[in-house]
């Protein structure tokens, strides 16, 4: 069963029951209304209605998903810049669980906090710009399944989008887009300059992620994710494109924003770039939304490079791709804590001048594996 | 994008207090600088002329955060200096020791928010840990974490606590491991060199006409330590270098600190072994003569100078503060402008910014 199944099962049930009840207070009525009751649900009962409805249920799983993995990963995040950063982490709020009610403690916070509009800020894109980075951030998970049979942007009989791993990194790279109009609309020069930054540094490491991305879909013949995870079962794709997986973690790095390439943010001389006139509950979201990158991130990484669900068999497919998920993360996080920050024009020469012809390197490699017969 | 003035400052991550700095910015290339300072301004030397002579030690401590005990030193020499007092032997060997140490845990709190600058949280956390050892010991010695109050007039407020030598030992031991873990974490790292080799380069008459002094001076090549050049307190019976570099870029001005930091584990260790026994002050008087008295000192961010006049009360008539970071900030222009906007993190950053003393 997938989880179109899955959804379409709980919709079926529940418009049944509701229609029980429907039909029953129907009856009580006179005919005129009774016959309308009777059209309305007919109309809940349709094969069309169903079909939408189990859509929509299917997106509150892919909200409800990143939810989940958003409160772990902040978990995680913390907990683990405790240990290298050495203090504690999180700690009373969730004692018995090591702080892990922390996040939903600040998510509440900052929920309760008044939110502001600069006056001087322009309204529409100011409103505008968390919603297209957070929905951009969110559609990524629509298409990266967690095993054949759970992922959400699967059709009736159990078909993923053909070309998931393409709509995964557009949908990855919107949201430069949503930082500049961020920074412009803000009316702050800090947040202008955050903006800039984060338009010129997309340039530089947006091609080379391409290019990474590119080898696998050439290894692997395919845009689909499960068909890409299928061609790695007997080996995994880091082992013969290892330039290609480093080029590309880099790459999700400055994608994700994170610290060396956290340059939009920069909070040492931007104080908080394009995000200084954010407040409350936006804030909290664009923070929510880094975690949803990271884990986006390294879901697509695990998924293109690291095998997927393919593991031992004594753990389900499911359990396996998350792990591999939070391992990138992790090592994400690691390397955040331990380097200084990267200036923009040395990103920029890093990008052009390093990152790219390694990724072409790269692209010629699999380019000759794949002409050679290897795969 | 055409040119535009930032205002990086009164409230901003770089200032590390509360000072404001005005670049004008082409794009990201900073094309002028302008330096506002004044908003920390207490009227210290003002406050001075109405409290008696011991009464001014506290205040003095509360002129820098960082290395609180370097300023009632250095009140404490213009002082003695002002009423010709001969400060017993232990004191002075006590004295050095803590103002080291001082030194150490000034420069480890500036190495701290140097790392948070360039975004390295690393750094920031480990050496803000390591400078607990010493803040741990210099509370054993004094009683207290940030402003000591500890030099007196004519000596130090009380001897050493028992077991001190030992935990000092101790400590500069562990110091010593931690400064080559520092080495390998700073230096090992690539993006920290990229953002330092090169960066804000000060030459040495630039410097020397601007007034710069202390660890940024000599990371310009020029060798001036009042230590070495106008010894104080017993500082010609140790056994030191005078860290210098030729560069004078940011990476310069990190390397003079951290080699500073070794030779005042070197200085500790000596005054240590050295120190005599005996007593560890003696009374001052009440009143000052009619005079003039004048301290100089090394502080970790430069040439510290007090002068005083006293007038035959017991309370000065002027009280003059030199702060070496007054000075430092006023050489930001020549050094900012032609980089770019981040590496203005690291060269104010890396001039170690102390606004308390700079506005007094």
């Amino acid at each position: 069963m997938n989880l179109y199944q899955f959804c379409y099962g709980i919709v079926h049930w529940l418009v049944g029951l509701v229609n029980n009840i429907w039909y029953w207070l129907g009856d009580f009525l006179p005919w005129y209304f009774g016959d309308l009751f009777t059209a309305i649900g007919n109309f809940a009962a349709s094969e069309g209605h169903l079909w939408f409805m189990t859509l929509l249920v299917e997106s509150v799983v892919v909200v409800v998903i990143a939810l989940i993995n958003v409160l772990n990963f902040l978990w995680i995040f913390r907990k683990l810049s405790g240990r290298i950063l050495d203090f504690y982490g999180p700690y009373y709020v969730g004692y018995r669980i090591g702080g892990w009610l922390q996040n939903l403690a600040d998510g509440m916070k900052l929920f309760i906090k008044e939110i502001i509009v600069p006056t001087k800020a322009d309204r529409l894109g100011f409103l505008l710009a968390p919603v297209i980075f957070v929905g951009s951030s969110l559609t990524i998970l629509a298409v990266i399944p967690f095993s054949v049979d759970f992922g959400i942007s699967t059709s009736e009989s159990g078909e993923y989008v053909s070309a998931g791993a393409l709509f995964a990194l557009a949908a990855f790279s919107i949201a430069p887009f949503a930082i500049l109009l961020a920074g412009w609309s803000s009316n702050n020069k800090y947040t202008l300059i955050g903006g800039m930054r984060s338009a010129a540094q997309m340039m530089s490491y947006e091609i080379p992620l391409i290019l990474c991305a590119a080898s696998v879909f050439l290894l692997a013949g395919s845009f689909n994710f499960v068909e890409i995870v299928d061609a790695q079962s007997g080996i995994w794709f880091f082992i013969p494109l290892f330039i290609g997986f480093v080029v590309f973690l880099i790459c999700l790095m400055a994608e994700v924003e994170i610290i060396p390439f956290d340059l939009p943010e920069a909070e040492a001389e931007l104080v908080e770039g394009w995000t200084t006139e954010y407040g409350g509950m936006r804030f909290g979201l664009f923070y929510m939304t880094t975690a949803v990158r990271s884990y986006a991130g390294g879901a697509l990484a695990t998924a293109l490079f690291l095998g997927g669900w393919h593991g031992p068999s004594f753990l389900p497919d499911e359990i396996w791709f998350l792990i591999k998920a939070y391992i990138v993360f992790t090592v994400f996080m690691w390397l955040t804590w331990s380097v200084p920050r990267i200036r923009i024009d040395q990103m920029l020469v890093f990008g052009w001048r390093r990152l790219l012809p390694l990724a072409v390197l790269n692209l010629l490699i699999a380019a000759a594996l794949k002409s050679g017969g290897w795969f | 994008m055409a040119e535009m003035w930032i205002n990086m400052g009164p409230q901003h991550p770089m200032t590390h207090g509360l000072w404001n700095l005005r670049v004008k910015v082409d794009g990201e290339t900073i094309v002028d600088a302008e330096p506002e300072v004044g908003y920390l301004h207490r009227g210290i030397e003002k406050l001075c002329e109405a409290r008696t002579y011991p009464q001014i030690i506290p205040i003095a401590d509360r002129l820098c955060y960082g290395s609180s005990l370097t300023w009632s030193h250095l009140y404490c020499l213009t002082v003695e200096d002002l009423m010709d007092i001969e400060v017993p032997e232990r004191a002075e060997y006590i004295r050095v020791m803590a103002i080291e140490m001082q030194r150490i845990a000034s420069h480890l709190m500036w190495l701290a928010a140097y790392a948070g600058d360039l975004g390295l949280a690393v750094g920031f956390t480990y050496t803000m840990r390591d400078r607990e050892v010493f803040v741990d010991l210099l509370q054993a010695l004094t009683g207290s974490r940030l402003t000591y109050n500890y030099p007196r007039i004519g000596g130090v407020a009380h001897d050493l606590p028992p077991d001190f030598e030992r935990d000092t030992v101790r400590a500069v031991q562990y110091m010593e491991m931690r400064l080559k873990e520092y080495e390998d974490l700073f230096d090992g790292s690539k993006i920290f060199m990229m953002r330092n080799v090169g960066i804000g380069i000060l030459r040495k008459e630039d410097g020397i006409n601007l007034g710069v002094t202390g660890p940024s001076l000599r990371a310009s090549g020029v060798d001036y330590d009042l230590r070495k050049d106008m010894p104080y307190s017993v500082y010609p019976e140790m056994d030191f270098e005078v860290v210098k570099h030729e560069d004078g870029d940011c990476y310069a001005r990190y390397r003079v600190r951290m080699d500073e930091m070794w030779e005042s584990c070197r200085i500790i260790r000596q005054a240590l072994q050295k120190m005599p026994t005996g007593r560890w002050r003696v009374v001052a008087p009440r009143n000052a003569p009619v005079g003039t008295g004048l301290g100089r000192v090394e502080d970790p961010r430069g040439e510290a100078v007090m002068y005083a006049v006293g007038d035959g009360t017991d309370r000065p008539y002027r009280l003059k503060i030199r702060s070496p970071i007054f000075v430092t900030v006023s050489a930001a222009p020549k050094i900012l402008v032609g980089y770019k906007l981040a590496d203005v993190v690291a060269i104010m950053g890396g001039l170690d910014m102390c606004i308390g003393e700079n506005d007094r």
